[in-house]
């Protein structure tokens, strides 16, 4: 009897984590970036849905540490750590990060798909995380899966089909 | 902070849907104009939504819209969205007199069919905007719309960015108009205001209200 797949869904600005068999997914990213970390060897996985680059742009005390690059990674990978994988072997996959808007007087917030890239880049550098693979930028949404028995991501998009990073 | 407090009083919501009603009442009538048909509008729906429930609205992240999005500008910013499905931007094309056959469902869309769906927005949006400037006496400035046609989760969250600096939740003026009569094929659109945090006070100060701290 095979057991029924499960798919954890990620909604915006949240993070959840996965095990083999069970697959992750995230849809609807704009500028947003998926940050998926993974330990192969484990089988353990985790995704977040990265809104904004920086938590110093967060007006008020209290936030949701799954909407900023720094502190969505951090806690990820502490959760993570938590449920058994190996600090050494996780990697990462990034998608997202598209500018859906072209705006030519736009504030900065306008470019805050590549601003988000760039931050998540440095948070996993700062944390001496690999990124094995990406499909950032453009101006296109997408939705993406991932299967932490393989390690692939399926990528989604409305106007250029599937791909498999 | 009003903004964050998710129990704003019920006289506050009645006045935001006032002002969904009054902008949305003068874009169905420059809809109604344009197509030469009867609009209906429904009554505003003023809602404190999560950013997923903000999605769901517009029919789940997933779902491929054609959304206008633009930026006011002026005494109180915020960013506003014309949200229609993919049939209904369709139907609204061919609804133009002379219009071309458009198959929004085939890329790469055709350049005449993405324009004129950037007027329809452009339209819409600017009368929505001009009575509630209006009504407010604030000035407010649209910024050129912008058409994409994507995944809603995509193009709404452009316009969840300032507000997902403030909190996790926004407030949402929500207004559809569907053509009369007909449920099916009738042209029906979303419009969602969402006003930058720091824009409440100022449009409740506007009006004569009072905001209690």
């Amino acid at each position: 009897m095979n057991k029924v797949l499960e798919i954890v869904k990620v909604g915006i600005a949240d993070m959840n984590l996965v095990k083999t068999p069970n697959l992750i997914r995230t849809s609807g990213l704009g500028s947003c970036v998926g940050v998926v970390l993974y330990d192969l060897s484990a089988g353990i996985a985790g995704l977040a849905h990265v809104m904004l680059p920086d938590s110093s742009l967060a007006k008020g005390s209290a936030f949701n540490s799954a909407k900023f690059a720094d502190t969505a990674i951090k806690e990820l990978v502490s959760r993570m750590l938590a449920i058994g994988a190996k600090p050494t072997c996780l990697k990462a996959k990034l998608a997202g990060g598209a500018q859906m808007f072209q705006f030519s007087t736009g504030s900065d917030l306008m470019r805050i798909g590549p601003r988000n890239v760039e931050a998540v880049k440095k948070e996993l550098a700062f944390l001496k995380i690999s990124i094995s693979a990406e499909d950032v930028g453009g101006n296109s949404g997408r939705t993406i899966e991932f299967d932490p028995k393989t390690g692939k991501l399926l990528i989604r998009t409305v106007n250029k089909g599937e791909r498999i990073i | 902070m009003i903004y964050l407090n998710k129990n704003i009083s019920s006289l506050h919501l009645d006045i935001l849907k006032e002002i969904g009603n009054i902008g949305a009442g003068h874009a169905a009538t420059a809809l109604s104009t344009l197509l030469n048909k009867k609009i209906d509008m429904t009554v505003p729906d003023v809602r404190v939504v999560s950013f997923d429930e903000m999605m769901d609205m517009a029919g789940g992240s997933d779902n491929v819209v054609a959304g206008v999005f633009l930026r006011i500008e002026g005494d109180a910013p915020g960013s506003m969205f014309f949200v229609l499905p993919l049939k209904q931007a369709e139907n609204f094309i061919r609804a133009l007199p002379g219009s071309i056959v458009f198959n929004a469902l085939e890329t790469p869309y055709n350049e005449l069919a993405l324009s004129a769906l950037q007027e329809l927005g452009n339209i819409l949006s600017g009368s929505y905007l001009s009575s509630l400037s209006d009504f407010t006496n604030l000035s407010l400035f649209p910024s050129v719309p912008m058409l994409n046609i994507d995944m809603a989760g995509a193009i709404i969250g452009t316009g969840l960015l300032e507000v997902s600096q403030a909190s996790d939740f926004a407030i949402v003026i929500d207004t559809a108009l569907n053509e009369e009569g007909q449920s099916g094929d009738s042209v029906n659109g979303h419009f969602f205001l969402l006003p930058d945090p720091d824009s409440f006070q100022i449009i409740f100060k506007s009006l004569g209200v009072q905001v209690h701290e």
